[in-house]
């Protein structure tokens, strides 16, 4: 269980950093979508027997983070009809090393931290850090508004790590309610998205901060 | 007396069957783009006319101009005959010798870029420049993955080091030495071995002004330097250790020309790579090198 499981974690983190590294809208894109169906499949690895209930969150989950969400956002990303480079604000080579960096001070840091003792073979904590991280590297560090809704949803994809731990102790119907309220997130940022292009011509959220009357 | 016969049979290999492994590449990039392409020998064809012609010298060149690709060509041999060679094990072994291997391949850099300075020609300075400043990058993943190596079979010997597999880092130590390996014989993602531009080349450029048997020695000492990374990349991931005799032969010519094959494919579907992509490039073959010794370190994560 727990090699199957580590690999998809491993698999997981991998993609943060091919995440940072991608310097293009799509490919972007399809980095976040195939690490939420990878993140999508850990319950089904977590369990000792397969509940149906399980099963369907995991369908849920992989559907809606592989397929839904990447398909809104390439829509909104076809409507808004933008340039597909992905100028950062802190440059890849940078948000490289410091994701690199970053996932080796949280695989560190997970052990330091006081676990249940089967949660310290894994690296679901050390997973949840490090997606946690690239996340929030990803919102600093990209202008366009959809590159920072993909660092947004791998910031969730470290949080719903972090929900796993308590698998056993949370109704999945939790799970859910979290997967909809994603999408809606989701929905709602195309729509914006489309907004702030027609209003401002632009995606580049540097732009959003001097507005004026 | 065995002792010696064996050492002769390794300098065989290493000089003999050095140059086939270009060959093969090419053919392979020839099958793929569907042309029938220059014979698999045709690099020994090359070697033969260029010890025949004269060498042309420019006034400026002092005589670092041809020593420095023949102490480099004795480098790149020093280096590959410190690597263990499947079945026939190592010939020299001592604590420490990976260093030398790292040191004798940066010396091997240096007379090359030296030479290339010599003929004062502004082109063969930025190939010159182009080759040390991508060096800094693949000699940190190069280091990185030696570490590695050594944590996971707690050894700074090359024979012990390489014997057993790298165990659960493997996969990431392989693509970051293949990486290297293309990077550190300039094939395509980095630098174009056909291209004869002198603004984007980076080792073509740099030779551009030797002739005759310099450059023999020059191309030979590139084929053995891509034999040796390819001979490091096969060892580093297989256990080499529990294997002897022919079954560790076969291992060892497959997994060659396995990567033989590897690099023509990357060659035939890859194209080079803008110049400010290639740190990036660079900057991953380290991270996942350094990430094998992130798992070598922690023992396979169990």
């Amino acid at each position: 269980m727990n090699e199957s499981l580590n690999l998809l974690v491993a698999l997981a983190m991998g993609l943060n950093l091919v995440a940072l590294g991608s310097s293009r809208l799509p490919s972007l894109i399809r980095v976040v979508a195939l690490q939420g169906m990878v993140l999508g499949l850990v319950p089904l690895v977590m369990e000792h027997e397969v509940r149906g209930m399980v099963v369907l969150v995991a369908v849920a989950t992989v559907a809606m983070k592989g397929l839904v969400i990447p398909g809104l956002l390439r829509r909104a990303m076809r409507t808004a009809n933008i340039d597909r480079d992905l100028f950062p604000l802190v440059g890849f080579l940078p948000s490289l090393l410091i994701g690199a960096a970053g996932t080796i001070g949280a695989v560190v840091l997970a052990r330091w931290l006081p676990l249940l003792p089967e949660h310290h073979e894994t690296l679901l904590v050390s997973g949840a850090l490090a997606s946690v991280f690239t996340g929030l590297l990803l919102l600093i560090g990209r202008s366009k508004a959809i590159s920072q809704v993909c660092g947004y949803l791998v910031l969730e994809n470290g949080i719903y790590l972090f929900g796993m731990l308590l698998l056993g102790s949370t109704p999945l119907l939790v799970e859910g309610g979290i997967l909809l309220d994603l999408t809606v997130a989701v929905f709602v940022i195309g729509i914006i998205v489309d907004r702030i292009q027609r209003a401002f011509d632009t995606l580049d959220t540097r732009k959003l901060t001097v507005l004026r009357e | 007396m065995s002792a010696i016969v064996e050492f002769l049979v390794r300098l065989a290999v290493w000089l003999l069957l050095a140059p086939l492994l270009p060959g093969l590449i090419n053919k392979v990039k020839a099958w793929v783009a569907g042309r029938r392409g220059p014979p698999v020998l045709q690099l020994y064809y090359d070697l033969a006319r260029l010890w025949r012609k004269g060498v042309v010298l420019s006034t400026l060149a002092s005589p670092g101009f041809v020593v420095g690709p023949a102490v480099a060509w004795v480098a790149v041999l020093g280096a590959a005959l410190l690597l263990p060679l499947g079945p026939l094990g190592i010939s020299l072994s001592f604590r420490g010798d990976v260093i030398l291997l790292v040191y004798l391949l940066a010396l091997a850099r240096f007379c090359t870029t030296w030479a290339a300075l010599e003929t004062g020609s502004a082109f063969e300075g930025m190939g010159a420049a182009r080759e040390v400043s991508y060096a800094v990058l693949t000699e940190a993943a190069v280091i990185t993955a030696v570490l590695a190596l050594s944590l996971r079979s707690g050894s700074v010997e090359l024979g012990t080091m390489l014997a057993s597999s790298a165990g659960t880092g493997s996969v990431l130590l392989a693509a970051g030495l293949f990486t290297v390996l293309l990077a550190e014989n300039c094939r395509v993602p980095f630098d174009d071995p056909n291209t004869h531009l002198e603004l984007t080349m980076i080792h073509e450029v740099m030779v551009l002004d030797h002739s005759g048997p310099p450059l023999a020695v020059v191309l030979h000492g590139a084929a053995m330097k891509l034999l040796l990374f390819a001979v490091l990349l096969v060892e580093a991931v297989l256990p080499f250790g529990e294997w002897s005799g022919l079954g560790g032969a076969v291992a060892l010519i497959g997994g060659v020309a396995l990567v033989g094959v590897g690099v023509g494919l990357v060659e035939s579907w890859l194209a080079r790579y803008a110049f400010k992509r290639v740190p990036l490039l660079l900057t991953t073959a380290f991270l996942l090198c350094l990430f094998a010794l992130l798992v070598a370190w922690k023992g396979g994560w169990s």
